[in-house]
C-alpha cells in the first residue's frame, strides 16, 4: 500500500475530532490492557520467560542464516517449496507467478501483514482475480476499502454500526445489529468462498526449522479453512520469523497469545509441513512460502537489530497513549503505534515518516509490556538522532533547537528568562490554568496548560535557604 | 544464476554482511544442530485429566467422561440427541473399529454441508486444555474445521502435561510430522466487532471431547 506518513498531523488531527472513531477507540482501550495484566499475573514465570524469549531471539538472529538454510532444507524435504524475495516487489512476482501457473480465479487470505506490507491484493486484483480476505476483521476492512488499523485487531476502529452498514451494502438485507447475526453473516458468505478457493494465503507467525513447518495462531479458523480448502497453500512471512524448533516455537507461543489478546492460549494453533500426501483425503496439492527479506537483513547490522525480535503482538500499541488517542490509520502505512513507528522509517525511508518517532511521548509503557523486551523508546530516540544527523528535521524545528542551546547554555540568561516566563504564564491564567497559548495552539486546542505559581523553582528554593 | 538463487543468496549475504562474518564453518553448525533449548514451563500441580477439563471448558468447549472405547458411540448418540443434529456424520476412518448403530457414516473429507464430525485425537494437552489432531488418510483435516458440531475421542492416557511432552509424541511416529498438525482449545470463536466475544465465527460452533478412560 501507498505510504502516507507524510500526512501523520493532519490524520492525527482528523482522527481525534472522528466521533466514531473515538468510540471504537474508547471500547478498546481498557480490553486489551485489563485481560493481558491478568493473564501476565496468573502465569508467575511470565517475566522469566520475556527474559528467555529475548535471548532466543537473540541466538536465531546472530545465526539468521544458518536457521533459514535448515529450515528450507526441511520445507523441501517435506515436498514443499522455499521462495526468497529481496523485496515486495519480487515478493508479489512470485506470489502472482504461482497464481498465474495455477489459473487462479478465487484467493482467499488468512490474516497475513507481511502481504499488507507488500501490497499483494492490488497486485492479484489487477491481475484479475478475486481477493477475499477471511480473517472477520480483515474482511470487514476489505468490504469498507481501508487497510488494517491495528495488527491483530484490524477493524478495531470500526463500531458495531458502521459494520452494519457495510454488511447491508455488501449482502443485502435486511440490515444486521446484532453481533451475532453480523458474525453469521459472515460465516455464511465466506464458506462458498473457502471452497471456491484456487488459492489460500496466509502469514507464518513461526517458521520451524527442525521440521520445516509453518505455524499460524488464530481464533476464528479462517486461517485453516483458507490454507486446507484451496488446491495451494502460499505462506508470506518475514525471514526473521524462523525459529530453531518446536521447543523454541513454544516459548514465544505462551507469550503471544498472552501479550497479544490476553488470552491464555488463541483457539487454534496450526502446524503446517508440506503440501497434501499419498493416501489423504484432503489438504492443499501444493504448499509454498515466500521469505521475505525487505530491508530486514539491513536491519541486523545496528542498533535496530532488536526490532527484528518483534513477534507481532501488538501489545506496544494497545498500551501506547498516542495510539490509544488517533487509532492506527494516521500511521499512513501498515504498521501503526510504537513498532510501526520503529519499522515504517526503516523499511519506507526516514523522511516517508518523520513524523512518526517523534509521536511519542517516551513514556515507556511499550517497553514494559513487550513480550520480547524491545527497547521501542530507545529505539525512537535513536531515529529522532538520525533525522537530526541526516538534516531532515524541518527548519523551524532546527531553528528552536538552536534558539534552545544557546539559552541552555547561559544558565543566568536562561534563569533571567525562566522568570519572565513563569510570570508571563502565571498572569495569563485563569484559575490555575491556560486555556490559550499564542505559538503552542497545537497544545492547548485540545487540553489546558496547567499554569506556573508565578515564582520559579529556583526562586522559591533561594527564598527557603534565606529562611533558614 | 538464475533469479531465484540471486535473491537466496543475495539474502543470506545480506545476513551474514549485517553480522560483520562469512557463512558459519562446519564445527558451528554442528554445534547449532545438536542445541536442545530448555525454556521454563509453567508450573502445573494439577492432575492431568482434571486439568484439561478444567482448561478445555473454560474456553467453552465441552466434555464427558466413558470408561471405555466401547461407550464411544453411546455417548456420540446421547450428544447428537441432545443438540437436536441430523443422524448422519463424517467420521475418520481412525475410528473405523467402532460402529455407530443409527447413525449414517461415511470416512471422506467434510463437504459444505457435513453437520458434526467425529475424530480421533492424536493427544491432550493440559497445560492450555488443548486437543492436538494430526492429519492423515484416517483423520481427515475438514472434519475438524468445516462441520458445525465436533466430536473428539480423546484417550485420558494421551493427556499429556506440556506442549514440549506433544511434541516428543510427534516426534516419536513413524510417518514423522503429520501434515497438519492442529492444536484446538475449543470452538471458533471471534472479537473483531466492538471486542465482543462471538464463539463459531468460522470453524466449529462446538467442540465436545469424549474422554476415555
Amino acid at each position: 500500500m501507498e505510504i502516507r506518513s507524510k500526512e501523520f498531523k493532519q490524520r492525527a488531527v482528523f482522527a481525534i475530532h472522528d466521533a466514531s472513531l473515538q468510540q471504537a477507540l474508547g471500547k478498546a482501550r481498557g480490553g486489551f490492557v485489563g485481560k493481558r495484566a491478568q493473564q501476565a499475573a496468573e502465569l508467575p514465570e511470565f517475566e522469566q520467560l520475556r527474559e528467555e524469549a529475548k535471548n532466543t531471539k537473540n541466538h536465531i538472529l546472530d545465526n539468521l542464516d544458518h536457521y533459514l538454510e535448515r529450515y528450507e532444507a526441511a520445507v523441501t524435504a517435506a515436498g514443499g517449496h522455499v521462495h526468497w524475495a529481496r523485496d515486495a516487489e519480487e515478493a508479489r512476482r512470485i506470489i502472482l507467478d504461482i497464481c498465474k501457473r495455477v489459473d487462479a480465479k478465487t484467493v482467499t487470505k488468512g490474516k497475513s501483514m507481511v502481504s499488507e506490507e507488500i501490497g499483494l491484493n492490488e497486485a492479484l486484483i489487477e491481475h484479475g482475480m478475486e481477493v477475499v480476505e477471511t480473517d472477520l476483521g480483515e474482511y470487514i476492512i476489505q468490504l469498507a476499502h481501508e487497510p488494517p488499523s491495528h495488527i491483530i485487531a484490524p477493524a478495531v476502529h470500526k463500531t458495531k454500526d458502521q459494520v452494519s452498514d457495510l454488511f447491508e451494502k455488501a449482502h443485502g438485507g435486511p440490515r444486521k445489529t446484532e453481533v451475532a447475526d453480523l458474525v453469521n453473516e459472515a460465516r455464511r458468505v465466506l464458506r462458498d468462498k473457502y471452497f471456491k478457493a484456487d488459492v489460500g494465503i496466509t502469514g507464518g507467525n513461526f517458521l520451524v526449522a527442525e521440521t520445516g513447518s509453518s505455524i499460524i495462531v488464530t481464533n476464528e479458523g479462517n486461517g485453516d479453512l483458507t490454507q486446507t480448502l484451496a488446491k495451494v497453500h502460499i505462506v508470506t512471512s518475514g525471514i526473521e520469523r524462523v525459529v530453531p524448533t518446536l521447543d523454541d516455537a513454544t516459548l514465544f507461543l505462551r507469550l503471544l497469545a498472552r501479550s497479544a489478546t490476553g488470552q491464555e492460549t488463541e483457539t487454534y494453533t496450526t502446524i503446517s509441513t508440506g503440501p497434501r500426501r499419498a493416501g489423504d483425503l484432503d489438504g492443499p496439492e501444493e504448499y509454498h512460502v515466500v521469505l521475505v527479506d525487505n530491508g530486514r537483513s539491513k536491519m541486523l547490522a545496528g542498533r535496530f537489530k532488536d526490532m527484528l525480535r518483534c513477534i507481532r503482538c501488538g501489545a506496544c500499541m494497545n498500551h501506547c497513549p498516542v495510539y490509544g488517542a488517533v487509532g492506527g490509520h494516521a500511521y499512513g502505512w501498515v504498521y501503526p503505534g510504537p513498532m510501526g513507528s520503529v519499522l515504517t522509517p526503516l523499511i519506507k525511508g526516514l523522511d516517508n515518516a518523520y513524523d512518526l518517532p517523534n509521536a511519542c511521548t517516551l513514556n515507556g509503557r511499550c517497553a514494559s509490556v513487550c513480550p520480547v523486551k524491545i527497547p521501542l523508546p530507545d529505539l525512537l530516540r535513536e531515529l529522532r538522532h538520525m533525522q537530526h544527523q541526516q538534516d531532515i528535521t524541518p527548519v523551524m524545528q532546527k531553528r528552536a533547537l538552536q534558539v534552545w542551546r544557546y539559552v541552555a547554555t547561559r544558565p543566568k540568561l536562561y534563569h533571567a528568562l525562566e522568570q519572565v516566563g513563569a510570570r508571563f504564564l502565571s498572569a495569563i491564567a485563569k484559575n490555575g490554568s491556560i486555556r490559550r497559548l499564542p505559538l503552542a495552539g497545537a497544545w492547548t486546542d485540545v487540553r489546558d496548560l496547567p499554569a506556573p505559581a508565578g515564582r520559579t523553582f529556583l526562586e522559591l528554593w533561594q527564598g527557603k535557604r534565606g529562611q533558614k | 544464476m538464475t533469479a531465484a538463487t540471486n535473491a537466496r543468496e543475495a539474502i543470506l549475504n545480506s545476513v551474514r554482511s549485517a553480522l560483520r562474518r562469512g557463512p558459519l564453518d562446519d564445527a558451528r553448525r554442528a554445534e547449532l544442530d545438536a542445541r536442545r533449548p530448555h525454556h521454563t514451563r509453567p508450573a502445573q500441580d494439577e492432575e492431568l485429566v482434571a486439568r484439561f477439563i478444567r482448561k478445555f471448558e473454560s474456553r467453552a468447549g465441552t466434555t464427558v467422561r466413558v470408561a471405555s472405547r466401547a461407550d464411544v458411540p453411546a455417548a456420540v448418540e446421547a450428544y447428537r440427541a441432545d443438540k437436536g443434529l441430523p443422524a448422519h456424520a463424517a467420521v475418520g476412518a481412525a475410528l473405523q473399529d467402532l460402529a455407530f448403530p443409527g447413525l449414517e457414516i461415511h470416512h471422506d473429507p467434510a463437504g459444505i454441508s457435513e453437520t458434526m464430525a467425529v475424530s480421533q485425537a492424536l493427544a491432550g494437552i493440559a497445560e492450555p486444555g488443548s486437543l492436538m489432531m494430526a492429519s492423515g488418510p484416517a483423520s481427515p483435516i475438514t472434519h475438524n474445521f468445516v462441520p458445525d458440531d465436533h466430536v473428539v475421542v480423546l484417550d485420558a492416557g494421551a493427556i499429556v502435561g506440556h506442549f514440549e511432552e506433544a511434541w516428543e509424541v510427534l516426534r516419536a511416529r513413524a510417518e514423522g510430522m503429520p501434515r497438519a498438525t492442529n492444536i484446538i482449545s475449543g470452538p471458533s470463536r471471534t472479537a473483531d466487532v466492538e471486542q465482543t466475544i462471538q464463539l463459531g465465527a468460522h470453524g466449529p460452533r462446538r467442540v465436545h471431547v469424549i474422554i476415555v478412560g
